[in-house]
């Protein structure tokens, strides 16, 4: 439905940043995401508006919640699962 | 049954389904039994039988957006596209290319004598002499700015279908995927998108003559993968040469740039345009020695095998992702910026 | 810097902990003891899937249909006939990609565009703002589609005093109101919902709580990558084994419980939900966006006549009912059992959702003659 891709934001000229993407930049508008965005951060992109901004920390979490659960060595398919249950459990307690 | 439309539409000319079937209904009644690769086999080229070697013939005409773009031009774009495609039939040492150009009332003579200057230059790098040409002008708004044609000939000893793959042959690539078509989307449908991606167009005669000199006999299949990109290619590939082909994905060399910009507006950087890469197929004994020939030339530094042909599914194109396998789709249409 | 950036986009690519993550959805699919159905209503989810080849780790129990998730699938033949008539009409009509070949009943906009129509393919409704200024002689009309999340950057730009020259012919769609369209057909055996972290992010997963507390089936927002996917699956089939219809968020690096306050009252300030007929499925209550009466002056449709008839087929939208495209979504139908398919609906010329989406399954169906079983190939 909506493609959407993070991107890194480089500069902030009042409504609109210009924002890379692993190598490619584009200017995004600012208009629809809700929160104060500042050079460093993640933000997601939907047709050329900003819609996110996704907090460095978060992607760091999901990343950590991820391999927390997904520790995958000796580990046997019901402990896995309990594994990742419980993180996603802890993920939808963070809210 | 499908009706073939009335009039003709762009995705008749963008290299997929669409362009393959007008060809085959209209333009195949063209063609008359010749001694070798003629009309019908839908080949880059032609190739003639002249006493113990091969007259390979091919022609190409050319229109881009924006006529100069990142990496290239439309004059090293008219080069290379018919050095390629004789080279891609095993015709590596082009006897002499000739030009026509038809111009737009109006064209500034500034960009004129620059496309020149760059075909001058990419002739030379490819050493394929321009020996002929031709001149047209047409009122404003007939045509769109310039388009130019190049035809090639060169003497082979030995031609390269793409029509020689079977089971357990290797596919290579010769290098990153998508840069061309990418660059150029870049610059139209006024994306903006600004940075690193650059067109790869280049004349690949000289990497081609190292592949075949390591290789011989055991290269069986060559094709750039223009448009349609190198999933058209293997399509045609898969068809013609009547085996499966199984693409390894994590395998495909595509750079950061091409990777994210095929994301942000939806298009698989295996469905865009290509201006200086192979695609070649090989016997799987040989195809180290290929590997090792391409990667020691300049362009052929990111060269790798890509996928595997089977004896399974004749005609079919699968994908295998890391996580399962799938179809992938022969390329329709032109490419254009998705939003979902 | 880049590469490693991307490094940590791809890790939710590893196909390990996908392995992983599918070992455990077969455990918990193995504990409910029977077939179940659940579904995605989005677009993106199913590209993602098809490309990554997902359904090929899921075990084969667990059945995933995708639902009416794609805005521009199901986008209506006579909506695009009214954007066809306004480029033949002389109209400048600028749209997104996605939208120039989706055909109304006799015509699309990239025909218009081949006989000689001005029509504009942009990547964000701001060229197309950007062209109306451009091209003061011109009347701009923007061809809005897409979910909330398209329709806030459409608001976004009625909201900034647009040009006069410059209006919106709106046929967004409206996520929530595809869910309902699943969970209301008597038929449905759907026992989970996985639904749509995009469009979330502006509406916030708490709009999903009433839908759940209905119907009392569990729904789970997911984002794009596998390993969200495949986590998603996951936690829907635990709910779904616990008996417990609740909302949970796998994707919480995007998708808060509010959602975007100020982007919901922006959306809900130029727009409002209809009823109104989607490709192939059904009428659908609240599922089409139109502008509301503050902003009527940039509304196509109050601002222009638009005649349909010289670029209508009636014929084709008759025969078109007979597309059942609803029910192959539900998993009720197969697309051999539709009287169009492959005759009057193919690729080239679709009549249905399912034959425009290229992973719908008619169109899946009409190339590969089937879905294909790919597991032992080239093993």
């Amino acid at each position: 439905m909506c493609l959407g891709v993070p991107g890194k934001v480089l500069a902030i000229d009042g409504m609109s940043a210009t924002v890379d993407f692993f190598g490619v930049r584009k200017e995004l508008r600012l208009d629809i995401v809700d929160e104060p965005v500042s050079v460093g951060d993640y933000v997601l992109n939907h047709v050329g508006f900003a819609i996110r901004r996704i907090p460095p920390d978060e992607v760091q979490e999901t990343l950590a919640l991820f391999d927390q659960i997904l520790d995958v060595s000796g580990a046997k398919a019901d402990l896995m699962a309990a594994d990742v249950r419980g993180e996603i459990a802890a993920a939808k307690h963070k809210e | 049954m499908e009706k073939p439309a009335a009039r003709i539409g762009l995705k008749h000319g963008s290299g997929g389904r669409a362009m393959r079937q007008l060809i085959e209904d209209v333009f195949l009644t063209l063609a008359s039994p010749v001694d070798g690769i003629g009309l019908s086999a839908l080949d880059d080229g032609a190739a003639i039988r002249v006493g113990d070697r091969w007259l390979v013939i091919t022609t190409d005409s050319h229109v881009v957006h924006p006529i100069f773009f990142p990496g290239g031009d439309i004059g090293r774009l008219s080069v290379s596209g018919t050095v390629n495609d004789l080279a891609m039939m095993g015709a590596t040492e082009p006897l002499g290319l000739t030009c026509a150009v038809v111009l737009e009332e109006g064209f500034p003579r500034a960009d004129l004598e620059r496309v020149v200057a760059s075909m001058r230059e990419t002739a030379r790098e490819a050493n394929a002499p321009i020996v002929t040409g031709d001149t047209k002008v047409m009122g404003k708004g007939e045509v769109d700015g310039i388009v130019l044609n190049t035809t090639g000939v060169a003497l082979a000893e030995r031609v390269v279908s793409d029509a020689g793959l079977r089971a357990g042959d290797l596919v290579i690539v010769t290098g990153t995927i998508g840069d061309h078509g990418m660059a150029i989307m870049s610059r139209r449908h006024d994306l903006r998108l600004e940075g690193d991606l650059c067109s790869d167009v280049a004349p690949l005669n000289g990497l081609v003559r190292e592949a075949l000199r390591a290789g011989g006999e055991d290269v069986v299949a060559m094709k750039d993968p223009t448009r349609g990109g190198v999933a058209g290619v293997l399509h045609e590939m898969a068809a013609k040469g009547k085996v499966g082909i199984v693409i390894d994905e994590t395998a495909l060399p595509v750079r950061d740039e091409v990777r994210a910009a095929g994301e942000m507006i939806g298009i698989d950087p295996l469905l865009v345009a290509n201006e200086g890469k192979a695609v070649i197929g090989v016997r799987a004994r040989s195809a180290d020695k290929v590997l090792a020939a391409l990667r020691a030339h300049p362009l052929g530094a990111s060269a790798t095998v890509i996928a595997t042909a089977i004896g399974e599914r004749p005609g079919a194109v699968i994908l295998d992702t890391g996580f399962g396998k799938r179809m992938l789709a022969e390329p329709e249409g032109e490419l254009l910026p998705r939003i979902c | 810097m880049a590469a490693k950036d991307l490094f940590q986009e791809l890790k939710f690519r590893d196909p390990v902990r996908a392995r992983a993550l599918s070992e455990a959805i077969g455990h918990e699919v193995a504990a409910l003891g029977r077939r179940v159905s659940v579904m995605h209503v989005c677009g993106s989810h199913e590209q993602a899937i098809a490309r990554f080849g997902l359904r090929a780790v899921l075990p084969p129990d667990l059945e995933l249909i995708m639902g009416p998730g794609c805005p521009v699938c199901v986008t209506d033949g006579p909506e695009v006939d009214e954007a066809v008539a306004l480029a033949v009409q002389g109209a400048r009509v600028c749209t997104y990609g996605d939208m120039l070949r989706l055909p109304g009943t006799a015509r699309s906009l990239a025909d218009a565009q081949a006989e000689g129509a001005k029509v504009d393919v942009v990547y964000s409704v701001s060229q197309a703002l950007e062209l109306a200024e451009k091209h003061p002689e011109d009347e701009v009309v923007f061809l809005g589609s897409g979910f909330e999340t398209t329709a806030v950057a459409t608001a976004a730009v009625a909201l900034a005093s647009p040009p006069r020259n410059f209006s919106i012919l709106s046929v967004h769609k409206y996520v929530p109101a595809a869910m309902n369209v699943v969970a209301e057909s008597p038929e449905t055996n759907i026992e989970g919902y996985i639904a749509a972290g995009h469009a979330a992010i502006i509406t916030g997963w708490g709009i999903f709580e009433p839908f759940a507390a209905r119907t009392g089936k569990p729904v789970v927002v997911a984002g794009f990558e596998p390993l969200d996917i495949l986590a998603a699956i996951l936690k829907l089939t635990e709910l779904m084994r616990a008996g417990k219809p609740e909302v949970a968020n796998v994707y919480p690096r995007c998708v808060t419980k509010e959602g975007n306050l100020a982007a919901q009252r922006s959306l809900w300030k130029v727009f409002r939900p209809v009823t109104g007929r989607w490709r192939g499925i059904a009428e659908v209550r609240d599922g089409n966006l139109d502008l509301t009466a503050e902003f009527a002056h940039l509304d196509a449709r109050k601002r222009f006549r638009i005649d349909t008839a010289p670029v209508r087929d009636d014929e084709a939208e008759e025969a078109a009912k007979g597309c059942i495209c609803g029910s192959i979504m539900l998993g009720l139908a197969n697309p051999g059992d539709c009287a169009l398919f492959g005759k009057t609906c193919v690729p080239e010329s679709p009549v249905g959702a399912c034959m425009v989406s290229s992973e719908g399954q008619c169109r899946i169906w009409h190339t590969y003659g089937g879905v294909p079983d790919l597991r032992k190939v080239g093993t």
